[in-house]
């Protein structure tokens, strides 16, 4: 088991003719993911790596029935038409690995999710792998990439951070544990997907035994992890470590998105509110794999 | 963020019908007087920097006549305020001040939310922050609904305004909305709105900063830096920007720490993924460096990106060091930034005899990447250390071998470490 991919989960590669969608699409194929079809206006009756290709997502759906997914490699200025396509020809997951999208764009995209009832996974995320099991994004990067570094186990990880979301789990498999699924939320101001919608999916998988998350500083999301453990929507072990304590004010660290405003988000507020929580807060990213195989054993 | 002057945003807020008070920007006290002759009024002179407090810092100062106002000026131009020079300064016709309102957008990533705030207040003028809970009303926005007029409305009878401002104030909170949706701000703020004793309502003062990635959408702003910084950017700064802007494949970011370099023990650091890239900066620090600039290649991005990236950061002046902080286990294929930073290193590193570089690169495509560092390198004089991902979480160590390589490397010029 595993969240959010399932082995029948059928997949959609927008923008699947590009640079990293072509890559990307290989990848996931040759990782076991069901890629069903691809989508380029003006590419309709081509194929990518034996996936067919449409010149709109409608297009796709009808001709391949139902798709439960999309990964949208698009540039930032076009993801929100990519996404509302997708949202109108009733896909419920979309995964946006794609960076400097415009903040308003963004606002619209999550409001019609909502409305749509839909899982919207970053902008800016690089992706969710559950291995064995199947990938949507680069997370993993080619097939043999992704077999060394992802390995099944108990341990579902979530990052703040793209690179870091192949590291946790690279130290995890190093400490003798594999994980069940791996998401990166998002580099983007404005995420879909954060540690409070995401944790309780953990807390529903029973092969999750335990969570660790590599969070930075900036945004509310570390303080929602805390309230999702407080308020007993996730209670199994929990492991978070925060990224960037030695900031300066009002710097923002490109992928980190890190804006510390007012007090706010900042590393040690973050802390307090976690240890708070009753959450394990380790100092060194080096100690997330040791101390959440601790918690496992015990 | 990319933010504006006040005087940049009040054209904005005018433009969408706000009213502001009758006023230029200039750079010269003799400027200044003009505009005050042409006002006829008491006026008020602002520095135009990016700092908050800038009136408790001496940064705004006011004037009854044009001879005044020339005079103050010339205390007011060259001053320093949080290290920001004053060099532009807008006059305006002072106003008699009756009473204070906050306006303010901001947007709020909590899950809950994920939408512009409509924030109002009775209490203008000072901090939002120390204002207390039952003193702001706020409303979040549905961007599908949009904003209405009578949202703003609601704001002011929440609060209780007087029925004879309460419009003109519920348009001058919906022109800032209007701003804010129109301009992509990541936030916009009038502070304090006055409500003068003749009974206008006129933006005071004004703080906004547009989203890096709509930047592009308004080049009508002339912004030359969409990036967020707490100062206007430098020339470096202007460079790296420039490696960025016109290509979408990666991410390169690349910020100035230290304008001035006083000193030793600053390394060009080129981080890869901003978690790990922080972690390098930390055990650094611990050995007694600094970083001169921050940097960030990621997203797999080209080599021709890296390789400008790199070509920036190793051809810093006063660097002891060049460090590769791959501190993460790529899903990119790394062969990319090992191409770009051999093409670096071999066109900069001659230019620098004994000047010494640490290498840490993990990931996909590691062992064709080492090859590819180990080859490329191979004939260069400085001393070069390249490391893989058995090395990806002893940010200790490898700061210790930059430490190291520095110290030799300041031997060899006689310097005592």
């Amino acid at each position: 088991m595993a969240i959010l991919l399932e082995k029948n989960t059928t997949i959609l590669v927008q923008g699947i003719t590009g640079r990293e969608g072509s890559a990307r699409a290989a990848f996931m194929k040759g990782y076991g993911t069901k890629v069903v079809a691809g989508v380029t206006p003006g590419r309709g009756g081509e194929e990518v790596s034996g996936i067919p290709v449409f010149n709109t997502v409608e297009e796709a759906v009808r001709m391949k029935g139902p798709i439960d997914a999309s990964v949208t490699f698009v540039p930032g200025p076009g993801l929100k038409d990519a996404v509302l396509e997708a949202l109108d020809a009733g896909i419920k997951f979309i995964v946006m690995p794609v960076e400097r999208v415009p903040l308003y764009d963004i606002l619209e995209m999550m409001a019609y999710g909502k409305q749509k009832g839909a899982r919207l996974l970053g902008p800016g995320s690089i992706g969710i792998i559950s291995p064995g099991i199947a990938a949507a994004g680069w997370l993993g990067g080619t097939p043999e990439f992704a077999k060394r570094v992802f390995v099944p186990g108990p341990v579902g990880v979530i990052s703040r951070s793209g690179g870091q979301s192949g590291t946790v789990p690279w130290a995890i498999q190093q400490a003798g544990l594999g994980v069940t699924t791996v998401l990166h939320i998002g580099t983007e101001p404005v995420v879909g997907q954060s540690f409070g919608d995401i944790l309780p999916l953990f807390e529903a998988d029973k092969d999750t035994k335990g969570v660790a998350i590599f969070g930075e500083i900036g945004g509310p999301y570390e303080e929602e992890a805390a309230d999702a453990v407080r308020t007993k929507k996730f209670t199994k072990p929990l492991v978070v470590y925060v990224a960037g304590a030695w900031a300066p004010e009002g710097m923002r660290f490109s992928h980190a998105s890190s804006i510390i405003e007012r007090g706010k988000g900042s590393a040690k507020s973050k802390i307090a509110s976690l240890k708070e929580a009753g959450v394990h807060v380790v100092d060194r990213p080096d100690e997330i794999a040791p101390t959440i195989k601790r918690l496992l054993k015990a | 963020m990319a933010r504006l002057y006040e005087y940049q945003g009040k054209q904005l807020l005018k433009g969408a019908k706000v009213p502001i008070p009758q006023g230029e920007v200039v750079t010269t006290p003799q400027e200044v007087r003009k505009i005050a002759e042409k006002i006829g009024k008491p006026v008020a002179i602002k520095s135009q920097v990016w700092a908050g407090g800038r009136g408790k810092a001496g940064g705004i100062k006011f004037a009854n006549n044009p001879d005044d106002a020339e005079k103050v000026a010339k205390d007011l131009f060259g001053m320093e305020i949080k290290n920001l020079k004053v060099e532009k300064a807008l006059v305006e016709e002072k106003l008699n001040v009756d009473k204070e309102y906050y306006v303010g957008v901001i947007i709020d990533a909590s899950r809950e939310v994920r939408a512009p705030v409509v924030m109002f207040s009775t209490e203008g003028g000072m901090d939002i922050e120390s204002v207390p809970a039952e003193k702001i009303a706020q409303i979040n926005v549905d961007v599908l609904r949009g904003f209405r007029l009578y949202d703003a409305l609601n704001l002011c009878v929440k609060l209780k305004v007087p029925t004879k401002v309460l419009p003109s104030i519920a348009q001058a909170i919906m022109g800032l909305y209007q701003t804010f949706k129109g301009y992509n701000c990541r936030t916009a703020e009038i502070n304090p709105l006055i409500q003068t004793k003749e009974g206008k309502i006129i933006a005071g003062d004004c703080r906004m900063a547009i989203d890096d990635s709509s930047v592009f959408r308004h080049p009508e702003l002339g912004i030359d830096v969409a990036r967020e910084a707490p100062t206007p950017p430098t020339e470096f700064d202007k460079i790296a920007w420039w490696i960025e802007e016109g290509d979408l494949r990666g991410t390169c970011y690349i910020a100035q720490m230290a304008p001035d370099k006083k000193g030793l023990g600053y390394v060009g650091y080129h981080g890869i993924g901003g978690g790990g890239a922080i972690l390098g900066v930390d055990a650094l620090n611990r050995q007694g460096l600094k970083i001169a600039n921050y940097a960030d290649t990621s997203g797999n991005p080209t080599a021709a990106k890296v390789y400008r990236a790199a070509k920036v950061i190793i051809s810093q002046p006063d660097i002891e060091g060049y460090m590769l902080g791959g501190f993460i286990v790529a899903n990119q294929e790394q062969w990319h930034h090992a191409h770009g930073v051999v093409k670096a290193l071999r066109e900069e590193l001659p230019k620098r005899p004994g000047f010494p570089c640490v290498l840490l690169l993990c990931g996909n495509k590691e062992k064709e990447s080492m090859e590819i560092l180990k080859e490329g390198t191979a004939d260069l004089q400085n001393p070069i250390e390249i490391y893989g991902s058995d090395k990806v979480y002893e940010t200790e160590f490898l700061a210790k071998r930059m430490r190291a390589l520095i110290d030799e490397y300041r031997k060899k010029r006689g310097i005592k470490a």
